[in-house]
């Protein structure tokens, strides 16, 4: 009953929290549509192949980790074995993909 | 609820069975349904040795020995094998971890439907113009140009499964992850839940692959794409790499449940704790990361070329090792032990030289250039037999032995088990040992025919017999489960002095499993509590109103639309009102989706008081 009295501080701590959470929600949200003009702009504006792809690629990959990471609180406590998880499964897809590029068909 | 469950008529049952969502119910869907296509698939069996039994036999025709060796091998695998371990983890999983369901019980149900609809789904073509004939590994560019439809209903069936099996194995990760009892940390699982975890975990990862294959399969078969067609600029390899991308994963999804099975039967009827725990879990997850390496040993005659051969002989060579330790780990564990022999543990026994042996034969095939010699011979037929029949049926058999009791409340007649190892036994041996002779003779897999005088005479005959016995076994078995249905001897919560959780729960365990969740203090936490004198598991909390999920008919109704419009898939391009089925089972699956995510279930409570009522 006695910590009834800090009931304004729990609040404010938690309100301060959301706020902080929100606006990193905020940040990547603006993030995410401005890599993706990029990556428009890159297409439209004709870049040469060799410089795009990787750049659209590289930018993939900063998306799909704000997505997992923001978007689906992967960045929170909690989530140690969906990483797990995903890692593993990202993990077996590339030695498959690795396997079949470098030593089946070269 | 509780006490409504007592003499419902036979509709009752019935209705309750369709839209049953307990973990225990669909455990013994599985396994009615899964045993049914075992019979189904060892009377193909029984036919191709017939087939075989004489030189230049003529009891069934070429078309249909094709069509008998492909659903013999599909139904076994994806019909048979998988629903019976899948059936035995739903079962006994939940108690082994002390949860009171799994985590999703409706997607549990949906995912037995699933599979039931896509078994009856292959299984249908039987009768519409001839199974599929493609081999179960439905090669193209053969399965691409088989005629009819019989691998329409190869591909139509299997995906329906499959989704079943993937729904099943995400739902035992997301069970094992979030629902152990107080306590139970991943350390104290008992090895069944372990294997469990993994294959799930196999389950995620590998069946994508199988999706993505068969849709490609349906595209080229259906839709007039080109994916596998040489001709039109694709490809026809690629469907090999695939299916063995997750076919490989797929044989360590059954053969590690079975030992998990073989774990506890060991450990219990040895009166010891497992030898090497925590070796035996990692060499299980070793076991699984391996798996997803090696798929290429499958194709070494394919002309992958030296590199690549080399490297999947070697990667493949490497699992011998963390299964060689599972082995050493057994015999160390029987050890010393106060060994019981009774029919699970037969079984047991019985597999550790069967399986090494099959193991030993895999180590052989594995060395890619001793594989150009072994390659489509019965020398494979006879090993990847040793490693399935003797790894993963001996393992439900046992598992079946030993948890008929938890799962059906009887004790299997011990006479009649007995009866069925010794005759089944010998028979798998009589039937598969000498088959490796005949493939080293150069006797080739998928053939309808042999010649006289070849020296293949006497050995195949010596395996038709074998397959007769293996037969007798099944059927000794049958009436075993028939028998004890009627006249068994009722069992107590603990027939075995068990040592983990299921044990600590009567036989069969109420519907809402634990009345109080157990506190779990350390590895066989049955055994701890007897060891120190309790003998029975402390409650982790104070009795109180228990939350369970409602029956539900929408997961039928769901498989059941996704059935209709299977055929409506296989049938659109020769028949109009094909396109009736396909878009009314699609309303159907589809509608019963939108109902599911529209309607508010929020189950319902078995109250404390109802609880404190009922007897102990």
């Amino acid at each position: 009953m006695a910590n009834n009295t800090n009931t304004g501080n729990f609040d404010s701590f938690h309100k301060q929290k959301h706020k902080d959470e929100m606006v990193k929600q905020l940040i990547t949200f603006a993030l995410m549509i401005v890599f993706t003009l990029i990556a428009f702009v890159v297409v439209l504006t004709g870049v040469d192949k060799i410089f795009a792809i990787p750049l659209l690629l590289l930018l993939a990959v900063v998306q799909v980790a704000f997505q997992f990471y923001y978007f689906m609180h992967m960045k929170d406590a909690g989530h140690e074995m969906p990483s797990l998880m995903i890692y593993g499964g990202i993990g077996a897809a590339i030695v498959t993909i690795l396997a079949l590029t470098l030593i089946i068909w070269w | 609820m509780s006490i409504a469950t007592q003499n419902k008529g036979f509709a009752a049952v019935l209705w309750d069975y369709l839209t049953t969502v307990d973990h225990k119910k669909i455990g013994k869907l599985y396994l009615y349904a899964g045993g049914l296509f075992f019979l189904l698939g060892g009377l193909e069996a029984m036919i191709i040795r017939i087939q075989l039994i004489e030189p230049e036999n003529d009891f069934i025709t070429a078309g249909l020995y094709n069509e008998m060796i492909t659903m013999h091998g599909t139904t076994m695998i994806f019909l048979a094998a998988m629903p019976l371990l899948l059936g035995l983890m739903n079962a006994i999983m939940p108690l082994q971890i002390g949860a009171r369901d799994v985590a999703f019980p409706f997607l549990n149900s949906l995912g037995f439907w699933m599979f039931l609809f896509g078994g009856i789904m292959l299984n249908v073509s039987w009768f519409t113009g001839g199974a599929p004939d493609a081999g179960w590994t439905a090669y193209s560019p053969l399965s691409t140009t088989s005629p009819g439809h019989g691998v329409d209903y190869y591909i139509m069936g299997l995906q329906l499964s499959g989704a079943g099996t993937l729904m099943g194995g995400i739902n035992f990760l997301v069970t094992i992850v979030n629902m152990r009892a107080p306590g139970m940390t991943y350390m104290r699982m008992p090895l069944f839940t372990w294997t469990t975890f993994v294959i799930s975990v196999l389950i995620l990862f590998a069946f994508p692959a199988l999706t993505v294959g068969l849709f490609l399969l349906m595209f080229d078969r259906m839709f007039g794409a080109a994916f596998f067609d040489v001709a039109l600029g694709g490809n026809s390899i690629i469907w090999q790499h695939i299916f063995w991308i997750f076919g490989h994963p797929e044989v360590y999804i059954l053969v590690l449940p079975a030992f998990g099975i073989f774990s506890d039967i060991f450990s219990t009827f040895s009166k010891k704790r497992l030898f090497g725990y925590t070796a035996m879990v990692f060499a299980t997850v070793l076991i699984a990361f391996l798996g997803f390496m090696v798929w290429a040993h499958h194709m070494f005659t394919v002309g992958m070329g030296p590199v690549a051969n080399s490297i999947f002989a070697i990667a493949t060579m490497a699992i011998a090792v963390p299964t060689g330790i599972k082995i050493f780990n057994w015999l160390l564990t029987l050890w010393g032990g106060q060994i019981t022999i009774n029919s699970a543990m037969l079984w047991a026994l019985g597999f550790i030289p069967t399986f090494t042996l099959g193991g030993m034969t895999g180590v052989m095939v594995a060395a890619s250039v001793a594989d150009y010699q072994y390659h489509d011979t019965y020398f494979v037929v006879a090993h990847f037999h040793y490693v399935i029949v003797g790894g993963v049926v001996f393992g439900i058999l046992a598992g079946c032995h030993y948890w008929w009791p938890k799962i059906f409340g009887r004790i299997l007649h011990e006479g009649m088990g007995k009866l069925t190892f010794w005759t089944f036994f010998i028979g798998f041996h009589l039937t598969f040992f000498i088959q490796h002779f005949l493939g080293l003779m150069g006797m080739p897999r998928r053939y309808w025919v042999f010649l006289e005088d070849q020296g293949l005479d006497t050995g195949n005959f010596i395996s038709t017999i074998g397959a007769f016995f293996m037969a007798f076994g099944v059927i000794v078995f049958l009436i075993n489960a028939i028998y004890t249905a009627i006249k068994g001897e009722k069992a107590p919560a603990d027939p075995w002095g068990g040592r983990t959780l299921e044990w600590a729960i009567a036989s069969p365990p109420p519907y809402y499993n634990f009345k109080q969740l157990p506190l779990v203090r350390g590895l066989d936490p049955l055994w701890i509590e007897k060891v120190e004198g309790k003998g029975k598991m402390t409650p982790a909390e104070p009795l109180g109103d228990v939350h369970m999920p409602n029956g539900s008919f929408i997961p039928f109704v769901m498989s059941l639309g996704f059935f209709i419009a299977s055929f409506g898939f296989i049938y659109h391009a020769t028949h109009d009102v094909a396109y009736l089925f396909l878009f009314g089972g699609m309303a159907i699956g589809l509608g019963s989706m939108l109902v599911r995510s529209l309607k508010d279930d929020h189950g319902y409570h078995i109250t404390k008081e109802e609880l404190e009522r009922e007897a102990d």
